[in-house]
């Protein structure tokens, strides 16, 4: 199998694959990476998140099956958490997507975070890369039930939806750090039931409070389940974009996403070689000393980046 | 880096009991592997889709109404024609034991009753992978 000619082909198969070297980060993904990233910068990608059970599985398929009318290709990548006991995950997201499964237009992907807290995974950045240079034209990115602080997805899409649920009043007063922060449109989803005004007026006035960016996020009331007030969500996602094309910002989160990537990969690769360097036998002693309390872990720091730097 | 094992946990046709199933997943999750769980009566081409976009090393069928017999082989079909035929194909819930050389004939590679011990069946997938990665 051809994994970069059938990625840049749109096969699903190579699409998989490719999320799969990513993901485990195998040898050959450095290689379909430089082959694909040309063909990247052209999918318009949007960040979901919001607390657990607020109802984003199910609004990310509507929307996904909204988006994908008129041969439009959607590509989902939903992220659940991966055990940090065991490695393993249940990635649960599909059980409410099933409606768009066997839609041509429509790829999902889980992901486990495997070991990362910011909400997505580390491969995600890159996964999102291939459904780009996939031909796919949305690339909606679904985090995991986040609390306030998981806010990495916001460093990997142009547009951030928080998602809420009626009852949350106290909640969202205790997010106003945090995701309330990085939200570009907000959702009160599950508007059929008690509460939804209270929470959508809540929401708003944090909201006002914070816009000096010159865009002013929307607060919308829809039913996912329901299936009511997608079009909203979508018009709204559309608008930031236009506000964000128009201001030039859509370029300078470009720029800033591309500094990211080869941030990532300098970090990934930094951290697997220093952490190689501490195996090293030689650095044993040192590091019994640092447990008997006889130096200091500041100490080898600096003997590990002098020997470092003077080898490299 | 490690290849993490993807077990896609999939229950085909109308039975709504899947408490097995989703026993299995966390057996699963706490041997390491990732667990896609699609949820309840699902079509064999829905799952082989799953399997196809999820990447998965392997398909654990649960069937419950008595159907196995058309709906395990119809799913084995599905990832051949995908060109998934590498992918591990294993099935549970309530099956005959004589139905178990017929499963094996068309594509189920172990098939496991009630009462399998968990670690049965979470050792059976971890030494019966196979596909190339």
């Amino acid at each position: 199998m051809d994994v970069r000619a059938g990625v840049l082909a749109g096969d699903t198969r190579s699409i998989a694959r490719a999320i799969s070297w990513v993901e485990n980060d195998d040898p050959r993904a450095a290689e379909l990476i430089r082959g694909i990233y040309p063909s990247t910068g052209r999918a318009y990608i949007v960040g979901l998140t919001g607390s657990p059970g607020v109802g984003k599985s199910t609004l990310v398929s509507r929307m996904a099956a909204l988006m994908a009318t008129g041969r439009r290709k959607v590509g989902v990548l939903a992220v659940d958490p991966t055990s940090p006991f065991s490695g393993g995950a249940i990635l649960g997201d599909r059980v409410r997507m099933f409606d768009v499964t066997l839609s041509p237009n429509v790829y999902i992907r889980s992901m486990g975070t495997r070991g990362s807290l910011g909400g997505i995974s580390s491969a995600t950045r890159m996964a999102s890369r291939v459904l780009d240079a996939a031909g796919f034209d949305w690339i909606l990115i679904e985090t995991v039930g986040a609390g306030q602080s998981e806010v990495d997805v916001h460093d990997v899409a142009y547009t951030t939806v928080v998602v809420m649920a009626p009852g949350m009043g106290d909640e969202i007063q205790a997010m106003k750090a945090g995701i309330m922060e990085i939200g570009d449109v907000f959702v009160v989803n599950k508007a059929d039931r008690d509460g939804a005004d209270r929470t959508a007026a809540q929401v708003a006035s944090i909201v006002q409070l914070s816009s000096d960016s010159g865009w002013h996020p929307p607060v919308l009331k829809v039913s996912a389940e329901l299936n009511q007030g997608i079009e909203s969500v979508l018009e709204a996602i559309g608008q930031h974009r236009s506000w964000l094309e128009q201001s030039g910002k859509l370029d300078e989160a470009k720029a800033s996403m591309a500094r990211r990537d080869v941030l990532e990969i300098l970090r990934a690769r930094l951290t697997e070689d220093l952490r190689r360097q501490l195996d090293q036998p030689a650095l044993q002693e040192k590091l019994n000393k640092v447990a008997n309390r006889q130096s200091d872990p500041y100490t080898v720091v600096d003997t590990v980046f002098e020997q470092y730097w003077r080898k490299t | 880096m490690e290849h993490k094992i993807r077990v896609l946990v999939a229950k085909p046709g109308l039975d709504g009991h899947d408490r097995g199933a989703k026993v299995l997943a966390r057996a699963f999750m706490e041997a390491g592997m990732e667990v896609i769980y699609t949820g309840i009566r699902r079509t064999p081409e829905q799952i082989a889709e799953v399997a196809r976009q999820e990447d998965v090393d392997v398909v654990a069928l649960s069937c419950l109404s008595g159907a196995h017999n058309t709906l395990f082989p119809k799913v084995v079909d599905l990832l051949r024609e995908k060109g998934m035929g590498d992918v591990l194909v294993v099935g549970g819930g309530v099956i005959p034991d004589e139905d178990v050389p017929f499963l094996k004939a068309h594509g189920i590679e172990e098939v496991f009753g009630p009462g399998t011990p968990l670690a049965t069946s979470v050792e059976y997938i971890r030494t019966h992978v196979s596909r190339e990665a």
